[in-house]
């Protein structure tokens, strides 16, 4: 056991592993967090919270990922190269294992120019850092982990003991590119993968079939991202609009449409008629990528609508999940 | 280069709205190439200065220079020499040149009318794009040539982000598209057929040649000497 999380002892055991995220809110109060931890207990074998998603200030990820510690829930606290030096991220390593995190995700993050993107201010003027790459952070938890030193060379007394995820767009262009970087990823110490959401399986069953060639999978487990989809306007966004996100047709058909003059009721029905819809395509699409050789198990995304993931994971058939 | 961009008129102005005697300086380098910063600016941006102060009422003499280069001694001394009754200084220089103005302690003030941008190309006529960052330690043998630090908005040195559409980077939008760095490195090293080593992972980078280092400096001594040499003769 490189961390002894539920995480790694779920996968090592053999069984389908389910990740679920939990976006902490822009509020100094953890009671959000604490509502969404209950909606979430016991869906999962850990849960993902995001560090300052699409670069907007939050609740940070190292403190929601405590009061999952404190609340009994395992967290797979996310950490972006974004906003951090090597410094702060090594500090804040060692602070989080202090409190019980055994996983953390390393990621780069969006740029900051998307915190203005919505209906926020964000701070598309601030300084980014970049220090290290997501690829090089790996690199730098394996050898916090495994040789008990610092990025720099220094002995940590009590060295981390983590299982180290990182990201994985499986179907952004340059396409040829990205199993070797997913290659790249495991070889820098990556224990796991959470890929960007998957809607086009046979596109990434054809993707799969490479890494499998490479023996990938063997070095690293791969849980296949699955995003809620709630709305056709949600799908048809992503597919234009989020990079290596691409939606078949087929999908967005499925959802209702309703004129723009409808009553109020006719939309209201439209959209929980959506959101049913959304929640049985993200049942067939976890049943379908479960199907794919070398998948590991699948990480569950209801951005802003936790509630719909434990339905998913039911109807799925992927409770209750194993004790290990 | 070094690429600027002209600051907007009112902010110039508002530099030097209460001065009598303002020296327009322009330097004859990078900035006159990228057309902010030359003698040609220098006039158009004196004349409309003498325009707007008539017009507000103000009585502002502008005189115009442009000197071959605003940041070494030998063409920076002799405008020194011509100061007399000039009361500011409003350069036309890359914040090298008005740095280097500032450092040989005038009595006068000295303001900045352009922005400073990059160090770029002239990708065509009339458009300039950043190629490098200055880091200290070039990684172009790795990457065929093209900078993941000046070019890719996160600096990735184990590129591309899941980021990457259609070649373009995530930050990259209908009025300023930025190609993704990564995806050039990438269609580059395919046509050299040096793919394999893009499979090697870059470690952390040291980045105290850098900015991050503190400033920079360079001293020669042999260059140093050279000078000497010829002061002694002079002498």
């Amino acid at each position: 056991m490189k961390s002894g999380s539920n995480l790694e002892k779920v996968l090592e055991a053999g069984h389908f592993a389910v990740t679920a995220e939990l976006g902490p809110p822009m509020s100094a109060s953890g009671e959000e967090v604490k509502h969404k931890m209950e909606i979430l207990r016991g869906n999962a074998d850990a849960f993902n919270i995001t560090d300052c998603q699409t670069a907007v200030v939050r609740l940070s990820s190292i403190a929601s990922a405590i009061m999952l510690i404190q609340g009994g829930m395992e967290p797979v606290m996310q950490m972006t190269t974004r906003d951090r030096n090597r410094i702060a991220i090594q500090a804040d390593i060692l602070g989080a294992c202090a409190f019980g995190i055994k996983n953390c995700l390393s990621i780069a993050g969006d740029h900051q120019s998307f915190s203005a993107a919505g209906r926020l201010k964000g701070h598309p003027g601030a300084r980014n850092v970049y220090d290290v790459d997501s690829i090089q952070l790996c690199a730098i938890l394996k050898k916090m982990r495994d040789e008990g030193l610092t990025e720099g060379g220094d002995p940590i007394e009590e060295p981390p003991k983590l299982f180290i995820g990182a990201a994985w767009t499986p179907m952004a262009d340059p396409f040829d590119f990205r199993v070797i970087r997913l290659a790249k990823k495991a070889e820098a110490g990556a224990d796991f993968i959470q890929t960007q959401g998957v809607y086009d399986v046979k596109q990434f069953a054809d993707v799969m079939k490479e890494v499998r060639n490479l023996g990938v999978h063997e070095r690293t487990a791969i849980l296949a991202g699955i995003i809620v989809p709630r709305s056709a306007g949600m799908l048809r966004y992503m597919n234009a609009s989020v990079a290596g996100v691409t939606v078949p047709d087929e999908l967005i058909k499925r959802f209702p449409r309703v004129k723009k003059g409808a009553s109020k009721e006719a939309k209201r029905d439209a959209r929980i008629k959506s959101e049913e819809i959304g929640k049985q395509i993200a049942v067939e699409l976890i049943e379908q990528v479960r199907e794919i050789e070398g998948v590991s198990g699948v990480h569950i995304q209801g951005i802003e609508w936790e509630k719909a993931v434990p339905e998913i994971v039911k109807a799925a058939g992927l409770l209750p999940r194993p004790t290990v | 280069m070094i690429v600027a961009d002209a600051k907007p008129l009112d902010e110039v102005f508002g530099f030097v709205e209460n001065y009598g005697k303002v020296l327009v300086l322009g330097c004859g380098e990078c900035v006159t190439v990228c057309q902010v910063g030359g003698e040609k600016e220098v006039a158009v941006l004196a004349q409309t200065l003498r325009l707007k102060a008539g017009s507000e009422g103000k009585e502002i003499e502008f005189l115009e220079d442009t000197i071959q280069r605003q940041c070494e001694p030998e063409f920076v001394e002799p405008v020194l020499e011509h100061l007399d009754g000039v009361d500011a200084v409003l350069s036309l220089a890359c914040g090298i040149g008005v740095n280097f103005m500032a450092d040989q302690n005038l009595d006068v003030p000295v303001f900045p009318a352009v922005n400073t941008t990059f160090m770029g190309a002239t990708v065509r006529h009339g458009e300039w794009a950043e190629r490098c960052a200055a880091c200290g330690d070039c990684i172009l043998h790795l990457t065929g040539g093209i900078c993941p630090i000046a070019r890719c908005a996160k600096s990735i040195l184990n590129g591309p982000c899941g980021g990457t559409n259609d070649g373009e980077c995530e930050i990259s939008t209908p009025e300023n598209p930025v190609d993704c760095a990564w995806a050039l490195i990438i269609e580059r090293a395919k046509k050299l057929g040096t793919l394999d080593k893009l499979k090697d992972i870059i470690a952390p980078k040291d980045w105290s040649t850098a900015r991050d280092g503190g400033p920079r400096r360079r001293v020669r001594p042999d260059l140093l000497l050279a000078e000497e040499e010829d002061t002694d003769v002079e002498a």
